[in-house]
This record gives C-alpha cells, sequence and structure tokens, in this order.
C-alpha cells in the first residue's frame, strides 16, 4: 500500500508548477479586470491557495515538512485577512451601497 | 605650617560663594566687610607663613590631590611653598586686603556693590592659585582665572557700551598671548612629559644652552607674558582697561595681574637662563615697551591713563630687568611697583572721588588745598615711583639700572632715558592736578571734599610701604646686605658667566646712582616750571611738532591695529557671511526643502483614488521587482 507522499509523486512535479502558474495567473488577472471587490477577495484567495498549493507539492517532493507547516500558516494569516477584509466590505457596503471599486474613488490627494 | 597653605586661596573663594550666593540679600557695606575679612585672613596667614617658613632649599610641594592622569602625563593638584611664592602671597593679599577696604568707601552707593566684591574675591582667590600652583598647568589654571576676573572688572559698569568694548579688548588681546602660553605647555609636555616646575627645570637643566626647542618653549612662554604683562605690541588693552572702577585698576591692572607675567619668567628663570635669544628679544621688548609707554604718558589727559602708561612702561623696566638676568631686580621692582603704582591709583581715585568723576586733568588744578591728605600721598607715590631716595622706586630702579648697564651700555643708557620719563609724566600729573589755579566747576551741592577714612586710612598703610619698601633691599654699597635678593636666592639662579660684560666696580655703581638722580631733579625742576610757573603761557601741550602729535596720539597704534588685524577680520567675517554662508550654505539647505515640496506638489496625482489603478500599479511594481531579481 504506497504512501500519500507515494501517491502524490505520481504525479510529476512540473505539472504542479504548471498548474500553480496558471491558477496565480487566474488571481492576478481577476484583481486586475474585476470591479466587485468581493470577487478581487476571491481571486486573492486563489492566489493564495495556489501559493499554498506550490509549497505542499514541494514538500512532498523534498521529503520536508516544513513547507507543509508553512501552509497551515498562511491559511490561519489569509481566514484572519479575510475577516477583516469582509468586515471592511460589508461597512463599505452600508455606507454607499456599493461594492464598486470604480465607485469608491473619495480618497485620494 | 606650609601644609595648610591650601587656607590661603580657599578663603576668598568662601567669600566669593558666599557673596556670589548672596547677592541680592547682602544689605549696606556687609559684602565688602566679609570679602575685606576673607583677604585680609589670608594675609595672616601669608604673614605667620612668611615669619614661620624657613626652608632654604629650593622649597616645598604641598600634594592636594591626583588631578589629571594620561598615559604618561601625570599632573598633580600641587601647590608649591617657597620664597618667591610667599613674597607673591604677601604681596596679593596685602594689598588685595588694603584695596578691599578702600573699594568700602570707593564703592558705596554703588548699584552693583555686592557684585564688585564678589568679583574681586574671585580674582584674589585665582591670582593665590597662579602663584601657588607648583606647576605650569596650575599656573594657567589662575592665569586665565585673573584674565576672566579683569574682563568681568573692566566691564563692571556694562551700561556703558564703550566700557564692554574695552573689556572685550583686554579678553581678546589676553586671548592671543594665552595661546603662545598653551603652546609652550604642549610643548613642555612633548620635551619634558611634565609640567610639573621642578620635573621641567631638572630635565632642562641638563640641556646645553641655547637649544632649539627651550628657545621655542621660552618664547612662547613669553609671548603669554607679553599679553598678560601688556607688553609692545600687546600693551593697548591696558590703558583702555581704565574703564573698570579704580580699586579695580589699583588691584588688577597695576599690582598683581599684570605683574604675572614677571613671576611667570622670574619662576622659569632656569629655562629662561638657558636661551639667550629670548632673553635678548626680552630685553629689546622690554626697553622698547617702556620707552613707548612712557612717551605717550607724557602726553595723556586723563589721570588714569597717565597711570595706566606708567604702568605699562613700568612692566617694561621690569621686563629688562628680567631680560639681563637680574631676576630679583625685577622681582624687587615688582613688589616696590605694586606699593606706590597701587598708592598713585588710590590717591586718582581719590582724587576722582572728590570731583565726583572728573577724570580729566585739564579741569584740574590747585587740589593741594582742598584735599591736603591725598595731595600728601600722592606726593609721596610720586616720589617714589619717580626714584628719588630714599623712597623705594629708588632702590628698585637702581638694581635694574645695575643689571642693564652690566648687560650692556646702550641697554643701560636706554634703560635710564626710559626710567626718567617717569619723573617727567609723575610731575606732569602732580603739578596739572594739585597745583595752580582750580580749572574745575566748584558745585556748591557737593563741594570737594576729601575721602572718607576708610580710604585715606589703606592709602597711609601702602604710602609707608612705599617709603620704607626699599629698605628690604638696600644694596651693599649702601652699606645694606640686599637682604631681598638674598630672600629670593634659593628660587632664583643666578646669571651664566659670560652673559655680562664685566662687573662693575664701587666707582661706578656710585655714578650710575647719583647722574640719573642729578637728572631727575633737573627734570622735576624743568617739570615744576612747565607746568607750575608758566602753566598759562603756553597751554598745555608741549610743543605742535609732528612728533608731539604722533606721540599724543599713542603712535596711531590703535589705529594701526584696527587697520591690520581689525578691519580684515571684519571684512573677512562680512564676505563669509553674506557670500558664503547666505549665499551658499543656506541657499543649499533652502533648495533641498523647495525641491522636495516640488516634488511632492507634482508626483501627488498619481493617488489618483481610483482603486484599480492601485491594484495595477502594486501588480506591475512586483512585476519589475521580480524581473530585475531575475536578471541581476
Amino acid at each position: 500500500m504506497p504512501s500519500t507522499i507515494q501517491n502524490l509523486q505520481i504525479i510529476p512535479l512540473d505539472y504542479y508548477i504548471f498548474f500553480c502558474s496558471a491558477l496565480f495567473a487566474i488571481g492576478v488577472v481577476g484583481v486586475l479586470v474585476k470591479r466587485n471587490a468581493l470577487v478581487i477577495f476571491m481571486s486573492i484567495e486563489l492566489m493564495l491557495n495556489s501559493a499554498n498549493l506550490l509549497l505542499a507539492a514541494f514538500s512532498a517532493y523534498r521529503n520536508d515538512p516544513a513547507g507543509q507547516i508553512f501552509v497551515f500558516f498562511i491559511m490561519v494569516v489569509a481566514a484572519a485577512e479575510v475577516a477583516i477584509g469582509l468586515a471592511l466590505l460589508v461597512m463599505i457596503y452600508r455606507s454607499t451601497h456599493t461594492i464598486d471599486i470604480n465607485v469608491l474613488n473619495k480618497l485620494k490627494w | 605650617m606650609a601644609e595648610y597653605i591650601w587656607l590661603v586661596p580657599l578663603l576668598p573663594l568662601i567669600g566669593f560663594i558666599f557673596i556670589g550666593l548672596n547677592l541680592k540679600r547682602l544689605k549696606g557695606i556687609n559684602a565688602g566687610l566679609i570679602a575685606s575679612v576673607t583677604v585680609a585672613s589670608a594675609f595672616l596667614f601669608s604673614l605667620l607663613l612668611f615669619f614661620t617658613y624657613d626652608n632654604q632649599s629650593g622649597g616645598r610641594t604641598i600634594e592636594l590631590f591626583k588631578w589629571i592622569e594620561v598615559h604618561r602625563l601625570s599632573v598633580q593638584f600641587s601647590f608649591l611653598v617657597d620664597h618667591l611664592s610667599i613674597l607673591m602671597l604677601l604681596i596679593v593679599t596685602g594689598i588685595g586686603t588694603s584695596i578691599h577696604i578702600y573699594s568700602i568707601g570707593y564703592m558705596k552707593g554703588d548699584g552693583g556693590f555686592n557684585r564688585f566684591f564678589s568679583y574681586m574675591n574671585l580674582f584674589v582667590f585665582f591670582m593665590l592659585i597662579l602663584v601657588l600652583g607648583a606647576n605650569y598647568l596650575i599656573l594657567f589654571i589662575g592665569w586665565e582665572g585673573v584674565g576672566l576676573c579683569s574682563y568681568l572688572l573692566i566691564g563692571f559698569w556694562f551700561k556703558n557700551h564703550a566700557y564692554n568694548d574695552a573689556a572685550k579688548k583686554a579678553f581678546i588681546m589676553n586671548r592671543i598671548g594665552d595661546l603662545g602660553f598653551l603652546l609652550a605647555l604642549f610643548f613642555l609636555v612633548r620635551e619634558f612629559g611634565s609640567v610639573s616646575y621642578f620635573e621641567v627645570f631638572g630635565k632642562a637643566s641638563q640641556l646645553p644652552s641655547g637649544t632649539t626647542v627651550l628657545t621655542l618653549i621660552t618664547m612662547l612662554l613669553f609671548t603669554g607674558a607679553i599679553g598678560k604683562s601688556a607688553q609692545i605690541p600687546l600693551f593697548t588693552w591696558l590703558p583702555d582697561a581704565m574703564a573698570g572702577p579704580t580699586p579695580v585698576s589699583a588691584l588688577i591692572h597695576a599690582a598683581t595681574m599684570v605683574t604675572a607675567g614677571i613671576y611667570m619668567i622670574a619662576r622659569s628663570n632656569l629655562l629662561f637662563l638657558l636661551s639667550p635669544v629670548t632673553m635678548a628679544t626680552i630685553v629689546a621688548v622690554g626697553l622698547a615697551t617702556a620707552l613707548v609707554a612712557g612717551s605717550i604718558a607724557i602726553y595723556q589727559q586723563d589721570i588714569k591713563k597717565v597711570l595706566a602708561y606708567s604702568t605699562v612702561s613700568q612692566l617694561g623696566l621690569m621686563f629688562v630687568a628680567l631680560g639681563t638676568g637680574t631676576f630679583a631686580a625685577a622681582m624687587f621692582h615688582l613688589t616696590t611697583h605694586a606699593f606706590f603704582k597701587a598708592l598713585l591709583f588710590l590717591g586718582a581715585g581719590s582724587v576722582i572721588h572728590a570731583l565726583h568723576g572728573e577724570q580729566d586733568i585739564r579741569r584740574m588744578g590747585g587740589l593741594k588745598i582742598k584735599i591736603p591728605f591725598t595731595f600728601l600721598l600722592f606726593l609721596i607715590g610720586t616720589l617714589a615711583i619717580s626714584g628719588i631716595p630714599p623712597f623705594a622706586g629708588f632702590f628698585s630702579k637702581d638694581a635694574i639700572l645695575l643689571g642693564a648697564f652690566q648687560f650692556g651700555p646702550v641697554t643701560g643708557i636706554l634703560t635710564t632715558a626710559a626710567a626718567l620719563m617717569t619723573a617727567i609724566y609723575m610731575f606732569r600729573l602732580l603739578f596739572k592736578v594739585f597745583y595752580g589755579i582750580p580749572r574745575f566747576a566748584e558745585n556748591a551741592s557737593h563741594p570737594v571734599h576729601e575721602s572718607p577714612a576708610s580710604m585715606t586710612w589703606t592709602m597711609s598703610l601702602l604710602a609707608i610701604l612705599s617709603i620704607v619698601g626699599g629698605f628690604f633691599g638696600l644694596p651693599h654699597f649702601l652699606g645694606g646686605s640686599d637682604r631681598f635678593a638674598a630672600y629670593l636666592s634659593p628660587v632664583l639662579a643666578t646669571p651664566i658667566e659670560g652673559t655680562r660684560s664685566e662687573s662693575i666696580n664701587l666707582l661706578s655703581e656710585w655714578m650710575l646712582v647719583i647722574i640719573p638722580l642729578i637728572l631727575v631733579i633737573g627734570l622735576v625742576a624743568y617739570s615744576w616750571s612747565r607746568f607750575v610757573k608758566r602753566a598759562n603761557e603756553r597751554g598745555d601741550a608741549l610743543g605742535n611738532g609732528w612728533m608731539v602729535r604722533w606721540v599724543s596720539n599713542k603712535f596711531y597704534l590703535d589705529e594701526l591695529y584696527e587697520a591690520m588685524i581689525q578691519k580684515p577680520v571684519m571684512w573677512l567675517s562680512t564676505f563669509l557671511h553674506e557670500k558664503i554662508e547666505i549665499g551658499i550654505i543656506d541657499k543649499l539647505v533652502n533648495q533641498t526643502g523647495t525641491l522636495v515640496v516640488w516634488i511632492g506638489k507634482n508626483i501627488r496625482y498619481i493617488q489618483a483614488g481610483n482603486v484599480g489603478y492601485y491594484l495595477f500599479y502594486m501588480v506591475i511594481s512586483i512585476i519589475i521587482i521580480l524581473f530585475f531579481n531575475l536578471f541581476k
């Protein structure tokens, strides 16, 4: 019975890298083109998770658990960030009735 | 006894601190009494020391504490007790006491009465440090301290702008000399690794005569003495220093502080004897100063200025004595000069006091009847300084002339001429102030009056000293035993053989006494006929040729200094301020600020408020950074 690590190593590392790059690029494009702040948040999460996946993959291939520990840390930070970000969005929505970033342009100069 | 020597400077210091802390609280003449008592007790202690101290072998060093320890240099805070310092102690505290008591009467009613006495006590403290120090560094503390007190007291009436200028002038001119002194200290440390008198003299006596480094050190020390003792070319501060109250002129600018240079050279006589070049320079400078200042004194119209130039001239004579190697004669003249010059200044103060602040001798005259006691004391002082026997100045001046003639005939004749000038300017002063018709406007509400007892009393003491002071140093050929020189002989080295031409025999010694005496009497007679008998015929000036104008304008020395030093320095300062400071440095600093403001003003539009743009900038920036890292 092969272990989880052995199962993971069936797929070559290159595939993981290509996949994560694609995921990250989708996240970047999402951040750049979307006008809805909530969708931008989701895109950011996408980028974070592509990085997480890459860390886990490298960790498995190098037999080094440190990468997976990092993943947990990033998840915790991401959760905290999302909590604050969503709270902010709720507050903005309550006062302006919109979360369109092109409308939210009062803070300048 | 000598172990408690630190008490002597400590007492005036306590007086200074006490009066200084209670400036506003002390009423009436209390501050004057406290100050006088502290100095008087210091004097009593010195007197006690004088009578109990009999160590013929070079003196005792009293170490108080270790002061500076760096590398190989170790400086002790220690006092040196020997005959020279005891003599100076007696002069400083003795004359200091009498002038303190005099000042109680003179300064009464002045708004700064308490301040005056705190400064005076501080001065006495520093002067005692100066004469007691067992090394050059402690001497230097006192040296700077008395300079400070001199500055404070010249500018005592600080609301008068001219007085402040005089104070600054004195301070700055002294500073030039102090630089020389400081450099000499550095050289001493470099060459001998010590500043203590004993160590320096011990090591220096191993060196051959006329070494370059010794010449350099002594020249620099002499520079310090030039500044402090008002010699050419730094003497112009002393006449201006007369801006201070008259007791200050008597104590600081006649009897004690200005003689610090003489004391310092006499103290380092071993070093100076080893550098003949410096000794010759001292003779030349002293002689030139004595002649120049003496001739200026003849044409001055301010009673205190005459005395000031007289002091400069007498100091010049002392330097001649130092330069010719007769250190004992210099110290002897220092002592007697302290007596009679203090007396003359106090007498002048009494005259000024009687005339309510009048200092111009053209508006005096006929005071003999009005203030007879002051006249008598002033007459004694004049006779003493002019060198008429048996007054003190006669003996000390004779000792200097003897040394000068042994040095060389030209020096001797010139020194005699300088000494004779004393008779002219002093008797001119005496006759113009006390004889003839009164030229002052008498005020009915403030009649001309004799000074209070505290002033006349102390003057009488100084007058007695001026009369008998000379007998301490009665020379051999007059039946004395020159006790003064014998007292100082453990400290002062005798000149090295060969620097003098030949010993002078008894006959020429008598000639040296008789001829100047006849000349002095002749000059006095001339002054009498000139300034009393025919005073109204020809006005005041002795003539009106270019030479007279030259001399009466003080050889235009102040103007020369102004053109040579003050103007260029002012020009340079203005140039540095207007062109360099404002034009370059200020502009640079201001332009930096302007640039930052300008940049900020222009790039703030990047912050447009659109979150999409910000995100775009962020991503682009990250990509650029990654790109640069890739190709680094």
